[in-house]
């Protein structure tokens, strides 16, 4: 579904990405760990094209949208929930969720919007409230509702669980297994390995830019290295 | 002779109204500067001489249709009102498209000085084009109701009845299409974090191109209505107004509608009031000066508020 060639991506004068291959399959939860500064996030954007690699190729589904402007790349089937969350802040968590369908009839939106407000009941408890009045945990729930709500093919998670109580991470997490169940595609960027690897089909690991080790996210769960790395020993 | 109590409570309240009428106008204005401001966080110095140009097109709509032998006012005032919304949006588009999306991504001072020259190009454009003398157009629209008792009594001219009326539908089309259009709420969107709104698959060229068009839009309205109140056009009232409605703008708080509605009542009031009770020559001090006392004591304006970010 997802296929990274060879890419490389460079901020200004920092080559951030040195060649990375990577491919996400229909119906996977793919992670992608590694310490801060590896070029996760870049990694990410460089999918939603902005910034646009400087070389190699991004296909999804097929088609190449390397060169494609972000806007193009986002209204087909991909949705993204950056890191830092940026929900709008000023709107409500109902105009939120719209703008998350802009480009959808009125029906589909209704549905989805549904769908989003079943799977995070706060969200609906906090409808018309202005989302910079929520609590972290909510604002990430909007960030990943307003993701869902384009009916995404895949879905890009970048650091869902960052600055989040445990609870509310583990209930994202959940979220996220019961998204593939229905038949979404995930691909998760995070610093908490431990949690990310145990919800994942296959995992990457990104050190300065150059992915060092691919595996299930199980067999990755007991590399040495990674333990060693990542998981605290 | 001293003014009895009542006739001094009558100057007042006419002089309430009269600034109010001003006010209004300058509000219009201070809208195309705020929303501009708040989507780009550029300040649009070309946006003075939009209302410029609407104030021109209405004097040629005028003389137009009056060679046709038109002579219903309702349809004259209409016709130069959406006539002149029209040029002012083509305008505010084109002028987006030159003179600021090429170089958004650059510093800021280059967008300023672009804007600058945009804004000298436009009044010497219209020099050019319509001399550079006052052009006078006799009012089409005179006479006044007088209100209130024996005792306290004001004037309010069927003019300045129209200002109120048209600034007042203009501000509620603004603020529905705003609040509840699904094109408004996507230029909120984008004045909030145009990153994410691009990420959402929007077009933020097309939002920020749709808020000048609508800032443009207003200005023309300003500039058809204070045509028709002050009866007097010539190149160069762009760009004091434009100032003006800067100042309004900044003194309700950049970024902010309503906040660019009350700075232009506040302003278009005390400008008014100088005029009245001190010197007409001391009008444009007292703008001014509220500018320097705002930016010293409460930069982020009247409404404004400093952006408070939650990690």
């Amino acid at each position: 579904m997802l296929l990274l060639e060879d890419i490389h991506t460079h901020y200004g004068a920092v080559h951030a990405l040195k060649g990375v291959s990577l491919n996400v399959k229909k119906g996977e939860i793919v992670t992608l760990i590694g310490a801060n500064g590896a070029g996760k996030s870049t990694l990410m954007m460089t999918i939603c094209g902005d910034p646009q690699a400087s070389q190699g190729r991004v296909i999804f589904q097929g088609e190449d949208i390397t060169q494609k402007p972000t806007n193009k790349i986002m209204r087909n089937g991909l949705s993204v929930v950056p890191e830092g969350r940026h929900v709008f802040t000023g709107m409500t968590v109902e105009e939120n969720l719209a703008m998350g369908a802009y480009f959808q009839s009125k029906e589909v939106k209704e549905q989805q919007e549904e769908r989003v407000l079943n799977l995070f009941p706060r969200l609906k408890e906090r409808f018309h409230q202005r989302a910079g009045t929520m609590s972290g945990g909510e604002q990430q729930m909007l960030a990943i509702g307003r993701g869902l709500m384009d009916e995404p093919e895949l879905l890009l998670l970048d650091e869902p669980s960052l600055g989040l109580a445990p609870l509310i991470i583990s209930q994202i997490f959940e979220i996220i297994q019961q998204l593939r169940e229905t038949g979404t595609t995930i691909f998760l960027v995070e610093q908490n390995a431990l949690k990310a690897l145990a919800i994942a089909d296959r995992g990457y690991v990104l050190e300065h830019g150059e992915l060092v080790l691919q595996d299930t996210g199980q067999n990755l769960l007991a590399n040495e290295d990674v333990k060693k790395a990542y998981l605290g020993g | 002779m001293v003014p009895t109590m009542n006739e001094s409570i009558s100057y007042f309240i006419q002089q309430v109204i009269n600034g109010l009428t001003v006010g209004s106008t300058y509000a219009l204005i201070a809208i195309g500067y705020t929303m501009v401001y708040g989507i780009i966080g550029m300040i649009n110095f070309a946006h003075g001489e939009i209302y410029m140009l609407g104030t021109y097109i209405t004097f040629i709509v005028i003389a137009g249709l009056t060679l046709l032998g038109i002579e219903s006012l309702p349809f004259i005032l209409i016709a130069a009102l959406i006539i002149s919304m029209m040029v002012a949006g083509a305008y505010g588009f084109t002028i987006e498209r030159v003179a600021y999306r090429p170089v958004r991504s650059s510093k800021r001072l280059i967008a300023l000085i672009s804007a600058i020259g945009m804004s000298i190009f436009l009044q010497n454009y219209m020099r050019l084009a319509q001399g550079s003398r006052d052009l006078a157009q006799q009012s089409i629209i005179s006479g006044s109701w007088s209100l209130g008792t024996d005792e306290i009594s004001v004037n309010l001219a069927y003019m300045q009845l129209i200002i109120f009326v048209i600034t007042l539908i203009c501000m509620v089309l603004l603020t529905l299409f705003i609040s509840r259009s699904r094109v408004g709420r996507a230029c909120r969107a984008c004045s909030q974090d145009a990153g994410m709104t691009n990420l959402l698959g929007i077009n933020t060229n097309h939002m920020i191109a749709a808020t000048f068009v609508i800032g443009a839009m207003l200005a023309a309205v300003a500039g058809v209505l204070l045509g028709l109140y002050y009866g007097v056009v010539n190149p160069m009232i762009g760009f004091i107004a434009g100032l003006k409605a800067f100042t309004a703008a900044v003194l309700g708080g950049i970024g902010s509608i309503p906040g660019a509605v009350l700075g232009g009542l506040i302003l278009g009031t005390a400008e008014t009031m100088t005029g009245a009770y001190f010197s007409a020559q001391y009008k444009d001090v007292v703008a001014f000066s509220l500018l320097c006392l705002i930016l010293l004591f409460r930069p982020s304006g009247l409404l404004g508020k400093p952006e408070v970010e939650k990690i």
